[in-house]
């Protein structure tokens, strides 16, 4: 009987374990996490925080669904992994023998490093412990700062706001999300904010954060200027948690480096999910993802290439259907590029394809809420970002991932003033047909 | 008013019920629960759309509570094809 060992109890790891459970009923399964919570759904934390979901909703699986599963769960923190000896040391708890083990820890927050950062009231959104803990504080806290960027950084905005919370926003750069959005998107975000009462700050940047008796009080800017606040929440980036696998020799860049089979350079251990930086063997390139689909395609094709069945892990287009300023937003394949001077690398509900914008000609349309912006390629549609109405979202990204030939609509799509949704709606009900 | 038109209402209502159901797209949903939470008859609507199955129960109200409130727009309605098996 083989036994199998599962690092993290996110979505990752709970899909690797669906999979193994698919094609061996009698397979030992022992998941190890080291969130007091278990698995739950880390994207719903934006919604706790905005009183849309209630704790309880936050957890998908019921304890039937883990007997289910024949699940031996541990909790606890993974110390060490022994690969010559195939086992792991878990702290407090001894050690575990596995035949295959799979990583799937995922990332945590960028820490803020300057002065003060450890006073009471500064906060990051990474677990449902920090949720909690905004959730608490944002209840007599009167005025907070919010540094940093990307969607974290507004889910943080928002949650405050929607509990009352005087916010100002700051920005180390021109404006929000530069490496993604462009700059008419990031504007129509920005105005929203203003006008559900944030106060934006441009080229601001936090080099102390100030206290009393231990708590937050302030932030003192580079500029000299002084905030007051009694809430300091920040999201400037997510980093994989790679010590384990740094540790125990495996190979490691910005994430655990794994093939297409997610594999290691340990023919025994297996990454998935946020700490896996996965070769795409359409691109060439090992890229970092921090979305929740691609982390359970990743932990089942895992769980599956485990079990012995070779089973390639295709990258997809990239998308994220996220919430900007309250204005719902599908981002997908490849729009932006270049950094964002908010964030360090990635940050949650990121993905690094997003960035790596050929030369490729850009069509757009849209006005104040309802925008639609289009990276039309030679052949081929190679990103868009679809902001308010939603009716394109899903033929886009159909359209992207299955690498529509668009040759015969392009002349139409880079018209001037084009009228871009019926080109592509057009389109789509053609396409949609013949595939 | 013929009597059997005193049951035309209640009847295109049923078909318009049945003709109509909710379709999850799965690699869109992060599992955070809105729906199932919304959902006036309590169907676990989160489940269905785990599994990429539609809402195939008797008790959906077709009400599309869920279909709004979802966040990133996972559900939509889509035409039930109950009888194409029979007419085969």
């Amino acid at each position: 009987m083989s036994r199998f060992v599962v690092l993290g109890s996110g979505v990752a790891g709970i899909a690797a374990i669906e999979a193994i459970r698919s094609v061996d009923t009698a397979a030992e399964i022992v998941l190890v996490g080291d969130d007091p919570f278990g698995y739950y759904s880390r994207p719903g934390l934006a919604y706790y925080l905005t009183g849309e979901a209630g704790e309880k909703q936050l957890y998908p699986f019921t304890t039937g669904d883990f007997q289910r599963l024949k699940i031996r769960y541990v909790k606890g923190r993974a110390a060490m992994v022994l690969r010559d000896e195939h086992q792991v040391e878990i702290d407090d708890k001894g050690r575990l023998s596995y035949d295959r083990l799979l990583i799937a820890v995922g990332a945590s927050a960028v820490p803020l490093t300057v002065p003060g950062a450890n006073l009471e009231g500064v906060v990051k959104l990474d677990h449902l412990t920090d949720a909690r803990r905004i959730e608490q504080l944002a209840r007599r806290a009167r005025r907070a700062v919010v540094v940093g960027g990307g969607i974290t950084a507004l889910e943080l905005v928002e949650g405050l706001i929607s509990h009352r919370v005087e916010v100002q926003y700051l920005l180390r750069g021109d404006r929000y999300w530069s490496n993604v959005l462009d700059a008419s998107e990031s504007q129509i975000v920005e105005h929203r904010l203003r006008e559900e009462g944030v106060e934006l700050i441009h080229h601001a940047e936090v080099v102390e954060v100030l206290g009393k008796r231990g708590r937050v009080t302030g932030v003192r800017l580079l500029d000299g200027r002084t905030l007051q606040c009694d809430l300091l929440a920040y999201a400037i980036g997510i980093q994989p948690r790679t010590e384990l696998a740094k540790k125990a020799g495996l190979a490691v860049d910005r994430g655990i480096l794994v093939n297409e089979y997610l594999q290691t350079n340990d023919p025994d251990i297996f990454a998935a999910g946020d700490v896996a930086q996965v070769y795409d063997p359409l691109s060439g390139r090992s890229i970092l993802d921090s979305l929740w689909g691609p982390a359970r395609e990743q932990g089942w094709a895992a769980g599956l290439n485990m079990c012995g069945r070779k089973q390639a892990y295709v990258k997809g287009a990239p998308f994220n259907v996220t919430r900007l300023a309250g204005l719902t937003t599908t981002i997908i394949g490849t729009v932006g590029r270049g950094r964002d001077d908010d964030l360090v690398g990635i940050a949650r509900g990121d993905s690094e394809t997003w960035r790596q914008l050929p030369n490729a000609i850009v069509a757009q349309t849209g006005f104040e809420v309802n925008r639609l912006r289009l990276i039309v390629g030679e052949k081929s549609l190679l990103g868009a970002v679809v902001m308010g109405d939603q009716t394109l979202s899903v033929p886009l990204q159909k359209m992207i991932a299955g690498g529509a030939d668009i040759s015969a609509v392009r002349e139409k799509l880079l018209a001037p003033n084009a009228p871009l949704a019926d080109v592509v709606v057009d389109f789509w009900k053609e396409w949609s047909r013949s595939t | 008013m013929a009597f059997r038109d005193l049951f035309r209402a209640e009847a295109t209502r049923h078909a318009a019920l049945s003709a109509g159901q909710v379709v999850p797209d799965p690699a869109r949903c992060v599992q955070c629960g809105i729906c199932s939470y919304n959902c006036p008859i309590g169907i676990d609507v989160r489940r269905h759309a785990w599994r990429g199955q539609p809402i195939h129960n008797s008790r959906c109200l077709t009400c599309g509570e869920c279909v709004a409130r979802c966040p990133r727009g996972v559900l939509r309605f889509d035409r039930t094809d109950l009888f194409a098996e029979a007419v085969k």
